[in-house]
This record gives C-alpha cells, structure tokens and sequence, in this order.
C-alpha cells in the first residue's frame, strides 16, 4: 500500500484498502473558517445535536474576512465565536492566529499519519506533514461535528518523483506550476497525489506545503509526502500529542501507482500560470509583455517566511514600480513576527510595498486588495479563474514569490533570473 | 429518483468562482445566493433556469474552492440535476449533501444541445435525451447516495439515520 491508503485502512479499523473501495473513517481533526463554518453551523443545528461529538478535534479559525469589512461579515464572525464558545472549540481570532492552513499546522493541529478534513478545499495542505487530508463542504462538516466520521472513496495514486537541485531563484512553486501545466486542471480528479525523490527529502517543509496546497488545482483529492526528520523538526514544540511511527508511514516497495512522473527540477525556470486555468502555464521569461496594477504576495501557498524572504532578496534596495500597488500579506501572526525580526517588514515598506495583517486578502476576491475590469495582478496565491481577485474582467496570473517581487520592480512580468542579471 | 429539465449546457473546467463568485459568500439565505448563479459565465443564467433545467458541463465541473454555495445558488436558482462528463470531488460530494442531483455520464456534451428536454434516472444511471431520442448509460449511484438525495440532502438523511439508532 503506499502511504494514502495505509493511513484510510487504519482509520477506518480495516488492515488494508484498495482504490474505489468506500471506507467509513475516523476523523481526527476538523476545521471550518468563517466562510465555510456559519453554513456548517446552521447545518448543526439542523441536525438536531446540541453537542459536536469531540470538541478537542474541531478548530475554527477566522482568516477570510478578516478584520470584519462590513456589518454582514462582523455578524457571522460572532456566529462563529459564539459557537466555538457554546461548544468549547478551540477558536483562532482576529491577530491570535492566521491563515487556517497556516494555523493549523503552526498550532500542532496537524500531525503524521491522522485524518484531517477541513470546509476549505486546499486542505490537502497538511499532507505535507504525512497526514490525510482533504477539502469537504460545510454540511459535511457538519456531519463530521456530529458523528466524528466521514464516507471517502479511496483515491488511486500518481506519484510525483523529483530529482536533482532548484536553480536560484525557482522555487517549489515553479515545480508544482510545471507539474500542473503538465498534468492538466483535471489531470488527478479524485486521485493522491504522492511527492517522492531527493529534491522532496531536500525540501522544507514550507515548500512541500507549497506542493500539496495546489495539488487540488489538478483535482487531486490529497497531496502527500512521506514524514521525516524535516517534519519532526517543525512539529518540535508545536505538539505534546506522542507521534506515530513515521516507518509506518512510508509507502510500500510495491505499492501500486496510476502513473509516475519523473522531474528533474535542474533546468526548471520560473513558471507562470496564465488567466484563467491554473494549468494554462508558460516561462516566466516569454511573458514580459504583461503589464501589472497589483503584485501580491502572500496566501496559503506562498505567504511563510521562506516565501517573504524570497521577495525580500529582490526588493531588498528597490523600489515597486510606480503604478504597481504591492501587498504583503505574511500568511500567519507567527510569520509576520518572525518577519518582523528579520528586517523583512522593513525591506518590504522601503520598497513602496503595503504590509498587511494576516488574511487570505486578495486571493479570493472577498475583501482587500480587489481588481478593477481590466486590470492585471501577478499573485502567489494558487487560482486564477475569472473573477477570483475581483472583477470578471480583471486578469490575474500566478507565480513564486521571486517572479512577483521581480515583477513589482518593473511593472511587468519578469524571470527573477533576469532582474538580476540585469544588475550586474 | 427521475429528473427532468432542459438542458443549459458549459464547457470544460466549470470552476466554483464562476459559479457563484467569492464576493457573494457572505450571503447566507440560498435565495440571495441563487440570483448570482453562474454570473461570472452569464449573468442571465439565473433567469434562465427558473423554469427548472437541467445543467449539462464538460470535464472537472465544479473544479476550484469548497464552497458549498455553489451547488446551493444552482440548486436554488431552478437547476434540478447536474450532469458531466466528469465532477471535482468536494463540488459532486457537497452537490449530493445538499440534495442537488450530480452524475457523471461519459459523452454528455456532444449527446445534448441547449434546449434539448432530459430525464435522468438516478437509480438506473440513464440519461435520456427526449429531444433527439437518445439515450446514455452513466455508471449508477451507489444506493447510500441515491438515499441521501432521495431524503433531500446530508442533514435530512443524518437525522434519519440517527433516530433509528
Ligand atoms: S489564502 Fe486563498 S486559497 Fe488559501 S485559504 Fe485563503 S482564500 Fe483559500
């Protein structure tokens, strides 16, 4: 079995599963935010129950909308606090927590080998931390409150095999673009998506973050990679719960896969998702006739300190085009402090960008930083699709955070390779 | 469980944003929801369907973010079942919770034009084109599924189940 379907088998009380199969699971671990969690709320009191059935594997955490734009919003904001009280949910607030894929790892809420599921769809974030999990909507979640379990199907697998060393400037953001242009929007509908090879093992854990976040923009149900020290590392401190043998978690010699593909990231270049499929991608370097209103950089996918410092390395001593609105958004409280320390709030306010406080902001069109018909955004964030950052008649593209701070220096879209070479 | 409607067709790709884009979350009453069903393809959609249709989509229909007011503000705005060549995973499973029909049928696309009359059979997977005469076999729903719409949704059905117990 590899790793997806070892963690289903045990979760659903069976010694081994195989794709297509129907497995009823424990869930260990459930989220909603404050988009998703006040229709999962009314959903719950429909139900019937007064109580969610464990209240220590729930989380709500406020991070769209937030700080309340607008009376509307405010009011399902205190729906959601006042829930999480009446239930005794751990509840992350305005400035106590972030962006929920962020948080949840951050908080020790995400651990190897459990099944996680989440009312936002790029929860198949935490695979990269070794766990199952996947995106649900809210009425499931609700159902999840009341009865701790949920029917999944279990996915067939494609593994992503990836060698060799990133050059300067690309990013694991530029592989999982490449990998998506190559397998296509739909290419792993319902399938795991199971990252391997030495660049993986390499990797931090914010990249693999980066990887398993888009793995839902090919369909995938769960992106995963195997746990290791890279990953006890991170969970140092963050959890007191005893882990789980990571050699049970590895998959099995003979674990059987719909497809391998082998990439070798040594002359991979910077990737650019074009509008408005977030597999329509092309190099970085082919599409400097783009011109831009906003840069953003920040979200789910790339708003962690590893991404900030990428930026901070190109703003460092420059300033954002004129013209060019640039936001920073740190993807949690602990990264914009840790930020914060490392001088890079300063770089970033030096170069004409605007800082903001933790949110999803932009990426989903909700609330700050919205596009006009019309203009172009380069963003970090994971989807392009029309109207997703504002008007349906805005453009946005998507790429590393090198490729955005390159991009915010001239106006339009530049290979961070280019910039630099420029200097010298 | 029989479905019938007129057939509004899409393409490929069909994703959540454009079915009812991030700006309308906030709203909570699925009525409010189903006036700005599908306004990032066609903002007369909502007019369209309230007559009840049936929505014919390409591949990966419902690609993009969880939010269940997608299927809701479809559901509400008159469309009676969904049918695709293939579904993103959390818009087919939130469709069914919500008790909006969804299923995948091979070949839809170039069986069914716009305005052609539809009868889906959930139980049987056959989907008719009453208007051409033709008709699809698509892999049939599992029972619990086929339940759980039958019951009108997740919630309906959970409350059934749990006074059983
Ligand atoms: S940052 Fe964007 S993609 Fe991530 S959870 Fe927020 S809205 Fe969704």
């Amino acid at each position: 079995m590899n790793i997806t379907e070892k963690i289903l088998a045990k979760a659903s009380g069976k010694t081994s599963v195989r794709p297509g199969e129907i497995v009823e699971a424990n869930v260990d671990m459930v989220m909603v935010h404050d988009l998703t969690g006040p229709l999962a709320v009314e959903a719950f009191r429909r139900i019937g129950m007064e109580k969610v059935w464990d209240n220590q594997k729930a989380v709500v955490i406020l991070d769209h909308q937030v700080p309340a734009e607008s009376v509307k919003v405010a009011e399902l904001h205190k729906m959601m606090r006042q829930f999480a009280k009446e239930q005794g949910i751990r509840l992350y607030d305005v400035g106590k927590g972030g962006i929920c894929h962020q948080v949840m790892p951050e908080k020790g809420h995400v651990l190897p080998s459990t099944v996680i599921v989440g009312a936002d769809s790029h929860t198949c974030t935490y695979g990269a931390f070794g766990a199952f999990a996947t995106g649900i909507g809210s009425t499931e979640a609700a159902a999840v409150f009341a009865t701790g379990r949920i029917w999944l199907k279990v996915p067939s697998a494609i593994r992503v095999n990836v060698e060799g060393k990133f050059r300067k400037y690309t990013a694991p953001k530029d592989l999982i673009l490449h990998v998506i242009g190559k397998l296509g929007a739909g290419g792993a509908i319902y399938k795991s998506v199971e990252f391997t090879g030495s660049t993986i093992r390499e990797m931090s854990v914010a990249g693999r973050m980066t990887l398993c976040n888009m793995t839902v923009e090919m369909g995938a149900k769960n992106g995963i990679v195997e746990p290791d020290e890279t990953t006890r590392d991170f969970l140092k401190g963050r959890t007191t719960k005893p882990l789980a043998p990571f050699e049970s978690l590895k998959s099995d010699a003979d674990a059987a896969y719909e497809k391998v593909v082998d990439i070798d990231v040594a002359d991979l270049g910077s990737q650019v998702a074009c509008p408005a499929q977030v597999d329509n991608v092309k190099p970085a370097s082919e599409l400097s006739n783009v011109t831009l209103d906003q840069a953003f950089i920040g979200s789910c996918t790339n708003g962690r300190i590893e991404d900030l410092r990428a930026a901070a390395e190109i703003l460092k001593g420059r300033q954002v085009k004129d013209g060019v609105r640039t936001l920073v958004i740190p993807a949690s409280q602990e990264v914009y402090r840790q930020a914060l320390n490392e001088g890079l709030i300063e770089i970033f306010t030096d170069a004409g960008a605007l800082v903001c406080g933790s949110t999803c902001g932009p990426c989903l069109g909700g609330h700050i930083g919205l596009l006009a018909p019309g203009e172009t955004c380069v963003s970090t964030s994971n989807r392009n699709f029309i109207g997703r950052m504002g008007s349906t008649q805005a453009n946005v593209y998507l790429a590393s955070p090198a490729t955005v701070a390159a991009s915010a220096v001239t106006g339009h879209i530049t290979d961070p390779q280019e910039l630099e070479a420029s200097k010298a | 469980m029989k479905v019938t409607g007129t057939a509004i067709k899409f393409g490929d790709n069909i994703d959540t944003d454009v079915i009812l884009p991030g700006k309308y979350l906030v709203l909570i009453n699925p009525r409010d929801l189903a006036k700005h069903a599908m306004e990032g393809l066609d903002p007369a959609f909502p007019e369209k369907a309230a007559q009840g249709v049936i929505v014919v989509g390409g591949k990966n229909f419902g690609c993009g973010s969880s939010r269940e007011q997608a299927p809701l503000a479809l559901k509400y705005a008159g469309v009676k079942c969904v049918i695709a060549e293939s579904f993103a995973r959390i818009f087919f499973r939130n469709a069914i919770n919500i008790g909006l029909p969804a299923i995948e049928c091979k070949g839809i696309s170039a069986a069914v034009d716009n305005g052609d009359g539809v009868v889906v059979d959930l139980e049987a997977g056959k989907v008719q084109n009453v208007t051409k005469g033709k008709t699809l076999q698509a892999p049939k729903l599992p029972p619990f599924i086929v339940e759980i719409l039958a019951d009108g949704g997740l919630i309906e059905n959970l409350r059934k189940r749990l006074k059983k117990k």
